[in-house]
């Protein structure tokens, strides 16, 4: 976006600002969830859009998860583009047999007759002492799912273009959205202040209208050493731990997990020849399984070392454990390091 | 009260089992004719005597009678009628192309045609159904084409669905017929966010919204009453009370000494409570509620009361677990033996005509089913290209989609 007149803005107001150019530009865009309307939201994402659109395109929901995402299924069957909002993404459970089996076959079962266009925002991730409930990373939950396009942004420029990108896309989207990130970047130094985003280049966000593509990774950092393939929070603590460790790291933000940008990560690990896999969900079945299986899968004869993982533990996300748990720049340094050395 | 003695789980059941006879005093029946028709404006919570009652129009011996007896015009009467007796003898024909292997499954709406039928004919063109797989009689009283659905049941060549689908899972846009999912009560849910929608557009039309008893203990359920009476939806919220959930009676879903009907004036939702044998208590109430909802007086629950007469679906045999000749019992009777008492009354017709339409029927149906299956069947393997099965999933086809085609070399 060269000669847009730009704004520092933090993720909550980039996605405020997509929210807002899409309910402007178009007339079938609602906006609703759970004290979404009025209030603005819990974490401010919809602040002032009710009273600037009125009722019937930005209001308040039952807390019923299911309710939201059913309800949204049928206006897309009537046509409208409903961006709705689970208010964490561990709560969105109630909600996946609307998802899962409606939401995302729409199209397929009826033939193209009936289509779900529509996002379903949910805030994502932990780092913020969330404990069990407010910090879950369920990706893995929606990559799995055929139909449905999942995507994760990382700052505040990427958010608001791969959002407006969402509600246009014609199919339906999981747009979860890293809380750890709304208002300032975090590299997991939980014990450094936080840095925000209005001293951050990403920071500067287009007021007006622009994408982001869907399905196109970005190389965060251009490294020759090794690639570290991330998304979310996760892309920041990866930039931290390739400066602690001087590694020449080549850190991908995915930015749509699925379906993904496959030729920018086969390009990059070919490049290479390393791969580490970060993300904060638990390790089983996780993302990174299938990242990590593709990834050996087109690069097979270029690998020089094992594919690494670095993510949450295989348990519940724990409270007064957050930074045993949380994988930070020390423990993802420690996997760069051991991708080196083999 | 003190004294505790140990305490035992109540497992509700049926009153009849195989063997023996099922006493249907648990319906809570009215006489035709006694219940209030309320205005179309009534407080949801002044229907609480209607959906503990039930509203009938046609008694015994065939009149109409009551505050719910409108002045029907007759050919709709004889249409209505030809819907249910075509609905019953494609069912029936279906069953047998089932039986010779020509389609996989089918589910027959065997007893419960007028529900649908009726109920079609009180909407307008716009308006959204949410169906079930048992309501097979809208499609037919929105005259769809039966080649087309006959396509769909044997998965050919033809399919507009591609192969996609279970049997019966029909999708027809253009008559107002969303698409069905195996994944029951989640339509009811999204027949309110229609509404909502068509409500936030400023629209006038209206959906309909159709579940099971069995269905109703589904969250979704109750969900929808709760939006639909939230946001005030223009939504018909039709729960089809056929007595049984496969082998589980009623009572098992929460229907034990309570209506489904009560549970639309518990949720401040207008709600009446219907014989669905009923032709033209069903097209009275229909067009009741679609007038409440037209007119941006709130969502209105219906509970049509009928029973399930003919198996689940071809996979199974309720021999197992209630009386075969239970239908036989039913006090609300066979909902085309009704109409057509009231209209040979009203001398709109004859046993003559119930023949010839029977015949003239039979062969349009056996027609149809020879110019499906001209399109292939799944048995011969004329089925649509594998190739497809990768298309839809997404607008686009994405790139590991077309390379996971390339691999199964079609």
């Amino acid at each position: 976006m060269k000669n847009a007149v730009t704004a520092p803005m933090t993720m909550i107001q980039a996605l405020r600002s997509a929210m807002d150019v899409m309910l402007e530009r178009d007339n079938n865009v609602v906006v609703f969830g759970q004290d979404v309307g009025y209030f603005g939201g819990v974490f401010r994402c919809t602040d002032g859009l009710q009273a600037k659109y009125g009722r019937s395109r930005v209001f308040d929901a039952p807390i019923s998860e299911g309710g939201i995402v059913g309800t949204a299924v049928g206006m897309a069957a009537y046509g409208l583009r409903p961006v709705v909002e689970i208010q964490f993404a561990d709560y969105f459970y109630p909600a996946s047999d609307q998802i899962v089996s409606e939401a995302a076959r729409l199209r397929y079962r009826s033939a193209g007759e009936f289509t779900a266009s529509m996002v379903i925002r949910m805030p994502c991730g932990g780092g913020i002492y969330g404990g069990q409930t407010h910090s879950q990373s369920p990706e893995a939950m929606f990559t799995h799912v055929c139909g449905l396009r999942t995507v994760m942004p990382s700052n505040p420029y990427d958010a608001k273009g791969l959002l407006i990108a969402s509600i246009e896309n014609d199919d339906p989207v999981i747009f979860l959205e890293p809380k750890r990130l709304y208002n300032g970047p975090f590299d997991g130094h939980h014990d450094q202040p936080v840095v925000p985003w209005s001293k951050h280049p990403m920071g500067e966000v287009p007021e007006g209208y622009y994408t982001v593509p869907l399905d196109k990774a970005s190389v965060f950092r251009p490294g020759t050493e090794l690639t570290v393939i991330t998304y979310g929070t996760m892309v920041f603590v990866s930039e931290a731990a390739a400066k602690e460790t001087g590694i020449d790291c080549e850190i991908i933000d995915l930015r749509t997990l699925w379906p993904l940008d496959l030729d920018t990560i086969v390009a990059s690990v070919k490049k290479t020849g390393r791969c580490v896999v970060v993300h904060e969900a638990t390790r089983t079945s996780g993302f990174g399984a299938e990242l990590a299986a593709l990834v050996q899968e087109h690069c097979f004869y270029e690998l020089e070392a094992p594919i690494e993982r670095v993510t949450g533990w295989d348990t519940p996300y724990p409270h007064a454990q957050e930074w045993a748990y949380f994988p930070g720049p020390d423990r993802v340094g420690a996997a760069f390091k051991r991708a080196m050395e083999a | 009260m003190s004294q505790s003695k140990p305490l035992t789980l109540h497992v509700p059941e049926p009153t009849g089992r195989p063997g023996c006879k099922t006493d249907f005093t648990y319906l809570q029946l009215s006489d035709a004719g006694k219940v209030r028709r309320p205005p179309i404006d009534v407080l949801p919570s002044e229907t609480a005597d209607i959906a503990s009652s039930l509203i009938r129009v046609l008694d015994d011996e065939g009149n109409a009678v009551g505050p719910w007896a409108e002045e029907v015009d007759s050919e709709l009467l004889r249409f209505g009628m030809r819907t249910m007796m075509k609905t019953r003898i494609f069912d029936a024909r279906m069953v047998i192309a089932q039986r010779q292997k020509k389609m996989s499954f089918y589910m027959t709406s065997l007893g419960e045609e007028a529900i649908g039928t009726a109920h079609s004919l009180a909407l307008v063109d716009g308006d959204m159904c949410f169906p079930t797989y048992r309501q097979q009689s809208l499609l037919f009283a929105r005259e769809a084409p039966m080649v087309e659905m006959i396509c769909q049941l044997l998965s050919n060549e033809a399919d507009p669905l591609k192969g996609r689908q279970l049997p019966v899972m029909y999708s027809v846009r253009r008559l107002g017929f969303f698409t069905i999912s195996g994944n029951l009560a989640t339509q009811f849910v999204q027949a309110v966010g229609w509404a909502m929608a068509s409500a936030i557009k400023g629209d006038t039309k209206i959906a309909s919204a159709w579940i099971g008893d069995g269905a109703t203990a589904e969250s979704d359920f109750n969900t929808a009453l709760t939006f639909a009476h939230v946001y005030q939806a223009p939504v018909i919220l039709n729960v089809v009370n056929n007595q049984w959930a496969i082998s589980s009676f009623q009572g098992l879903a929460g229907g034990e000494s309570v209506t489904f009907a009560a549970r639309g004036v518990g949720s401040g939702i207008a709600a009446l409570r219907v014989d669905g044998n009923d032709f033209l208590a069903v097209h009275a109430a229909s067009k009741w509620a679609a007038e409440r909802a037209r007119n941006n007086l709130g969502p209105t629950l219906i509970e049509w009361v009928t029973y399930r007469a003919g198996p689940h679906s071809t996979s199974d045999d309720p021999g197992k677990y209630r009386p075969t000749d239970d239908w036989s019992y039913f006090p609300l009777g066979d909902p085309i033996a009704r109409l057509r008492k009231h209209l040979t009354l009203l001398g709109l017709w004859s046993d003559e005509e119930h023949e010839a339409t029977t015949k003239e029927l039979e062969a349009e149906i056996i027609a149809a089913q020879k110019e499906a299956e001209s399109s292939g069947t799944l048995a011969n393997g004329r089925i649509p290209s594998a190739a497809s099965m990768f298309e839809d999933v997404y607008k686009e086809m994405p790139e590991h989609l077309r390379q996971q085609r390339q691999q199964l070399g079609v």
